[in-house]
This record gives structure tokens, sequence and C-alpha cells, in this order.
């Protein structure tokens, strides 16, 4: 009894601070979140601009008016559509074939018994970790003696084979999964492979869209691939293509701007029209990491 | 716990023949033959994607090639030169910088955010939005845009600064001083995606912990440092790890932003193994560096492993 009075009399004489605490707390989240805000606003803001305007000095926060031909310009200048057809190209056909091989693999690892298991998903775990950089060289190389030097296999064909992220994410996700649902496959006559395409991958859709999700905008804002692998302007990808605008444009920032705008506009809508994915598997991977 | 097993009870209990042990055998071994045969992606991607590379790498540092014309052996050469080369202590250096400097800042600009989030906010999810969508987009646009942000006298940092008073605002990625500086601001705007791990992990700390503390009479500045900050450190150290390995590559914004300048003030390790192999085409030396700074990674994560035995709590609630 005692303490419940005390504790009573600290919440009361706290009521004030309390108040003021949230006060605080409410001004700094507005506050950080508005400076999270305002690069992407000062993007739009720039994009729209009329010429006359985006130079000024002292620099204004508001457009005079709102000038669309701005995005007209990259169409203009460079095979803009095609880089987007490009860079679509690659970012599905990555992700169909990370989304295949990634969650039969994943599958093997959660569900299915064999030697060595354990010590194979440790090398998993261990990829995961391992820096792309020193792969960089020898995987050119392999890519020279084959030929695909300029076309976008080099930069899709890895994926076909279950990147070690992915596979991670798509075994904890089916270890998630009863395993009542494997008994009863198995006293059916289920193959293990019939298992996992009839019972688990249609159970694991979401998660299978986590990665279709992850890769698409993986590919999507990759530079460093494309730009070893791609020589030909026409097979640019939106990220290598502008870096070429950058070059020929940087007096004319309204229509940088209007194309970087363009070009991360795809994953601003994956992102809006997924955002339940993109929460999910950041979580799936990061806590239980 | 052994599902072999329980195959074998399952089907005993099917009331199925002894006879049937040499099927029950079978099955198991059936059941790893699909096994393997369902990780033969992975393992062919990783014979071929990531083990032949690891060895030819190595095996590249001792040529000079340009993969086209040429293979020079010159035995471990390029390995010593890696230690002598002062361009590369430099990008090193840089990419230190970067990595020791932006990790922390993010992980507790990361962790601030997730706790001021987590205090019962109203609109949760649309502030949640707000802060993870800069680290949705990335790449060269993002790069782009930053540099913009950056410009001395149209950019939005010093129009702000100026506004605020300041007359001689800094010049960001155009100064040597400060271009560094600028990438790691920059890097700070990603924070919303170890943020929204950190806010995940908060809401999965019992409440009955904290309402026992209350009772206790445990302050809240206690509370975080007794109950919240312990239960999250495996997955601050999940993430610490991952950022020290992400940090450590930067290569794209300092490509796009400054092109390593000014005076190789943003020249970055990788920035600089991709000069010297992709556009100057000394592949050779390329594959020693990758290997230097695959070892200088290396030794930061064991470092951070090693740690973990100090300030990681694994027991579960």
């Amino acid at each position: 009894m005692a303490t419940t009075a005390l504790r009573n009399r600290r919440y009361v004489g706290s009521r004030l601070t309390e108040f003021l605490y949230r006060v605080l707390l409410y001004a700094a989240v507005l506050l950080g979140a508005f400076i999270f805000a305002v690069p992407l606003f000062w993007m739009l803001r720039t994009a729209v601009m009329p010429t006359w305007q985006v130079f000024r000095y002292p620099p204004e926060w508001i457009p005079a008016e709102w000038n669309w031909s701005n995005f007209k310009v990259p169409f203009q200048t460079f095979p803009f559509e095609r880089w987007f057809v490009n860079s679509g190209i690659i970012a599905v056909g990555s992700a169909i074939g990370t989304a295949l091989s990634a969650s039969m693999v994943g599958f093997s690892f959660a569900r299915l018994r064999f030697p060595l298991r354990e010590p194979l998903f440790l090398i998993v775990l261990a990829t995961m970790i391992l820096p792309e950089h020193v792969r960089l060289v020898p995987t050119y190389l392999l890519f020279t003696w084959m030929g695909w030097v300029g076309t976008f296999l080099p930069l899709i064909a890895p994926n076909w084979f279950a990147p070690a992220f992915f596979v991670f994410l798509m075994r904890q996700f089916f270890m998630t999964i009863p395993k009542e649902y494997d008994d009863s496959a198995y006293i059916d006559g289920c193959s293990p492979f019939g298992m996992f395409w009839r019972i688990h991958l249609p159970l694991s859709l979401p998660a299978v869209g986590v990665v279709i999700i992850f890769q698409i905008t993986f590919q999507w804002n990759d530079f460093l691939n494309p730009l070893i692998y791609l020589n030909k302007v026409q097979m640019y990808t939106v990220a290598l293509g502008l870096r070429l605008f950058q070059g020929q444009l940087s007096n004319n920032m309204q229509a940088l701007m209007a194309a970087s705008l363009m070009a991360i506009l795809p994953t601003l809508l994956v992102f809006f029209f997924a955002q339940r994915y993109f929460v999910q598997g950041i979580v799936v991977t990061g806590v239980k990491g | 716990m052994t599902t072999v097993g329980q195959t074998q009870d399952g089907s005993s209990a099917l009331g199925l023949p002894v006879g049937a042990q040499r099927k029950v055998m079978k099955q198991s071994t059936r059941e790893a033959l699909y096994g393997y045969a369902m990780l033969s992606p992975w393992l062919i991607g990783f014979l071929v994607f990531v083990l032949f590379p690891m060895v030819a790498s190595l095996v590249i540092g001792m040529f000079r090639t340009d993969f086209l014309t040429s293979w020079e052996f010159v035995g471990l050469y390029y390995y010593k030169s890696v230690v002598a080369d002062v361009l590369v202590r430099k990008a090193l250096l840089n990419t230190a910088y970067f990595s020791l400097v932006s990790v922390p800042l993010s992980t507790i600009l990361a962790l601030s955010i997730a706790v001021m989030l987590n205090q019962g906010i109203k609109g949760q999810s649309i502030w949640r939005t707000i802060y993870y969508l800069p680290s949705v987009v990335s790449g060269v646009a993002v790069a782009l845009l930053w540099r913009w942000l950056y410009e001395p006298e149209m950019g939005l940092f010093n129009t702000v600064l100026r506004g605020l008073g300041v007359d001689n605002p800094p010049r960001w990625v155009f100064s040597e001083q400060w271009a560094m500086p600028s990438l790691i601001i920059m890097a700070l705007w990603g924070a919303g995606a170890p943020m929204l791990i950190y806010l995940a992990g908060l809401r999965g700390i019992p409440t009955a912990l904290y309402e026992a503390a209350e009772i206790d009479g445990a302050s809240s500045f206690r509370r975080f440092f007794t109950i919240t900050l312990p239960l999250l450190t495996p997955t601050i150290f999940f993430n610490v790890v991952l950022s020290i390995i992400g940090s450590w590559q930067i290569f794209t914004q300092a490509l796009i932003m400054a092109d390593g300048g000014p005076n190789n003030a943003t020249l970055t390790a990788v920035l600089h193994l991709y000069r010297t192999g992709f556009r100057n085409a000394y592949f050779g030396y390329a594959s020693a560096q990758a290997w230097f700074l695959f070892l200088i990674i290396l030794v930061f994560v064991l470092m951070a492993l090693r740690s973990a035995k100090s300030w990681v709590h694994y027991e579960r609630v």
C-alpha cells in the first residue's frame, strides 16, 4: 500500500514534467522528420523550377511555376527510355532468378536433412558478410573468358545461383512453417521437391515478395557492376546513364534533378505499394540475425 | 529433434511391417539426395562466383596483366607494393576515417530515432516512413542530389547556413577538408534502415520487464540502460558488423560526388581499386589491393566479434 501511494504521489508530481517531455519528444521527431525529408523536397523543387530561377542568388525555396518541360530534356539528350527498359530487364531478370533459386535452396537448408548441412549453412552465413570487392576482378576475368562483357548476362546470371543473403532470408521464413505440413505431405507420398513446390512455396509468397522487392531495388540502384560490364550507351542502365547526364548537363541542374527524380521513381513506387514487405524483410533479416 | 527418427516412428505407428525398415533407410537417403539437388544452385554459385574468385584473386595478384594481351609473372611484387604505395595508404586512411566515424554515428542516430518513435507516439507509421524513405533510394541519383545540396552558392546546406547567420559556410565536397565529412553526413541520411530494425527489436522486449522495473522504482533513464539497451545488443551487434563491412566498400558516392577529389580527399579503397584495375588495366595490382582490403575488413570484423563477449547479451527472455 505504501508503495502505491508513493507511486501515485510521484506520478502527480511528475505530470508537468511528463507533459514537457511529450512536447520535447514531438518537437524532436518533427524536426528530425523535416531534416530527413528536406533533401527530397529540394530535388523536386529544383526539378520543376524554371531555368531563370534555379541559379538565382540567394536561392529560393518555392518554384515560381511548375515547369514540367525539364522532364523532357533527358529524353531529348539521350536514349533515356531505353535505359529504363535496360534497368527493368536486369532488375526483373535478376529478381525472378533469385526468388526461384533462393527459395529452393532455403527450403533445402530449412527442411531437408542431409550430411554436412550445418557446415554448409555456416558457409552461406560467411558468404553473406564477404565483401563483394574481393570477387570483382576475377569475376570480370571469368566473364571476359565467357565473352559476356558488354551484355546483361554478368548482371543477371549470378543471381540465378541463390545469393547467400536471400537464401538466409528464405530459410528463416521456412523455419516458421509448422512441421505437421511436412509429415502429412510425406504420408501422402509427396517428394521433397513436390513438398516445396506445392506446399511451402505457396505458403511463403510474402517472403518471396520480400526477396523480389529487395532484389529489384538492389539491382536498380547498383552502379559498380553496370559500370564495369556495360560499355555501349544503348546498353546502359539508368544509374549508369545518369553519370553521362552529369557530364553533359552540369549547367542544367533542373534537367539533371528531373532525370534523377525519374530514376528513383520506380523504387519509390515499389516502396509505397509494398511497404509492408520492405518492413517485414528488414525485420526478418535484421532482428533474428 | 531428429525427424529421421520421427519418420521411422511415424511409419511404425502407421502399422507398417518390420520389413519396411529398409525402405525407411532409403527414405532418408532419398531426402539427402533431394537436399543436395535442391541446394545445387547455391553450391555451383558458391564454387563459381565465390570460391573460384577468392582463390583466383590471389593468383591474379602475382601477374601484371590487362586480361587481353599479356600475362607477366611478377611474384609477390604487387603484394609488397600495396604496403608501400602512398596512394593506396591514402585511400585506406580515407576509408578508415569514413568507416570509423560513420558507423558509430549512424548507429547512435538510428537507435535514437527508434527509441523516440517507440514512446507511444501518434502516427508512428507515418514518421517511420519519412525516416525510412531516404534509405530506399540510393545510388547515383542520390549522389547527384547530394552534390547539388552541397553546392557552395546555390545548394540547400549553405542556403540554410547563411539563413542562420553563418557568414563563411564550408564548401563541402568541393573542399579538401570538408569532403569526407560531407560523405559521412550523407551516409547518416540512410540511418532509416537500421532504425527500422531497432524499432522491431524494441517492440520485441516484453513489457512485463518494464512493469517490474517500474514497481521497483527504476527511473526511465535507468530502465533504458538496464533493460532496453542490453536486450537490444544482439541486434545492434549484427547491424554494426554489417555496417562496418558496408562502409569499407563505399564507392558510388565518392565517384559521383567528387571523383575522389579534391586532392584525393575522397579517394576510397574501392574507388582506387576500380581505377587501378578497370580504368588503367592493372588487374594484378587491383587484385592485390582487393586482398589487402579484405584482410583489413576481416581484422575489424574479428575485433568486433571478440569485443562482443563483453557487451552483447545473448540470454533470451
